[in-house]
């Protein structure tokens, strides 16, 4: 267990576990809704060409994030 | 009620009736049950829906809204029962249009029941949307579609189990074959007819936000009691959320704060 890092630095490919969001109010349960909750397992499947945004595997489903949105989500090691 | 004059007859007959016409859902009869059909997106609501009405369906617009609305009608045991298809949606919490259309409908439009369609396959994202559900009324019954999915996948689901967690009737079916479909329209049946009354899990909050919601209980109630499947607890935590579209669809509904509207004053000369 390392510190955590923001999501939105994970490269394509690897695996990561959710320790925590760093958003508050509406942005924060939009997150929740999408199943970002501490402890779920994100996959990053892959990035677009101009580096924003990116997808990622979350509970079964392929979700869309930009980079400032996937910054404010703290990830750590699988 | 006998003893009231002719109009105010029709307006408490009819206070239901004129609820749900906002959302454009009119009852072929005063008897005929109102069903929510609720789930995320891609978890097979549609072939649900589909599998459910067959032919004898309707689509148009969400009042205002330009978001789909489809109704359809079937007959279980001599009970006829009017299915309300909802937008697709991961949340209630209304970040966006389909979201606040889903949840007015199932907050104000009164139905009788709502079904939440969980896909099997990814059971644990879908439970958040039918929590929310669950929060705001007792009247759900939980479809896992999607089962021969789940199975070709290796996933086996112990429908008992969850529904005993969850303390809702849990229906398992797979829609596109029409496996499970009778015994939803079974469990929906008895929710519908009050034949089972559904205690659903409480989400349980910390206590300082429990105390403050208790706080707005005693001034709430008496404002919900036209929407007697509205769970003031839940319709507390919007308040204390500062969620002000949720508050002006209150308001709107309920009246509270508004004078009465005229055409019932013309109805009620006396």
């Amino acid at each position: 267990m390392g510190n955590p890092f923001p999501l939105s630095k994970v490269p394509v490919g690897r695996k990561v576990r959710v320790t925590d969001l760093k958003l508050e109010g509406f942005q924060r349960r939009r997150m929740l809704d999408i199943g970002l909750v501490p402890g779920t397992e994100v996959k990053v499947i892959r990035r677009s060409p101009i580096g924003d945004p990116t997808a990622y595997l979350v509970r079964g489903a392929i979700i869309g994030l930009r980079r400032d949105e996937a910054s404010k989500v703290l990830v750590d090691e699988n | 009620m006998e003893n009231c004059c002719q109009s105010c007859v029709s307006r408490s007959f009819s206070a239901d009736v004129t609820l749900r016409g906002r959302y454009n859902v009119w009852q072929e009869t005063g008897r005929e049950k109102v069903i929510a059909l609720a789930g995320n997106p891609n978890v097979g609501k549609t072939t649900v829906f589909n599998s459910l009405t067959g032919m004898r369906q309707h689509t148009g617009n969400w009042p205002g809204k330009t978001v789909t609305q489809a109704q359809g009608r079937f007959v279980h045991d001599d009970h006829s029962f009017l299915l309300v298809d909802l937008p697709g949606t991961y949340s209630l919490l209304a970040h966006s249009t389909d979201e606040q259309v889903a949840r007015d409908f199932i907050c104000f439009g009164r139905p009788d029941a709502t079904i939440v369609v969980v896909d099997a396959t990814c059971l644990a994202r879908n439970l958040n949307l039918a929590l929310q559900v669950m929060e705001i009324t007792n009247k759900v019954v939980l479809c896992v579609n999607l089962l021969d999915e789940a199975e070709s996948k290796g996933i086996r689901i112990d429908l008992e189990a969850l529904s005993e967690k969850l303390g809702v009737p849990v229906v398992g079916t797979a829609a596109r074959s029409g496996r499970g479909l009778d015994a939803l329209k079974e469990a929906l049946c008895r929710v519908a007819t009050g034949q089972v009354a559904p205690a659903p899990l409480a989400v349980a909050y910390d206590e300082e936000v429990r105390a403050a919601m208790e706080q707005l209980l005693p001034r709430l109630e008496p404002l919900l009691q036209a929407l007697p499947h509205l769970n003031p607890r839940w319709v507390a935590m919007r308040l204390l959320d500062g969620d002000e579209q949720f508050l002006d669809s209150l308001t709107e509904h309920t009246g509270a704060g508004q004078p009465e509207a005229k055409e019932e004053v013309l109805l009620c000369p006396q």
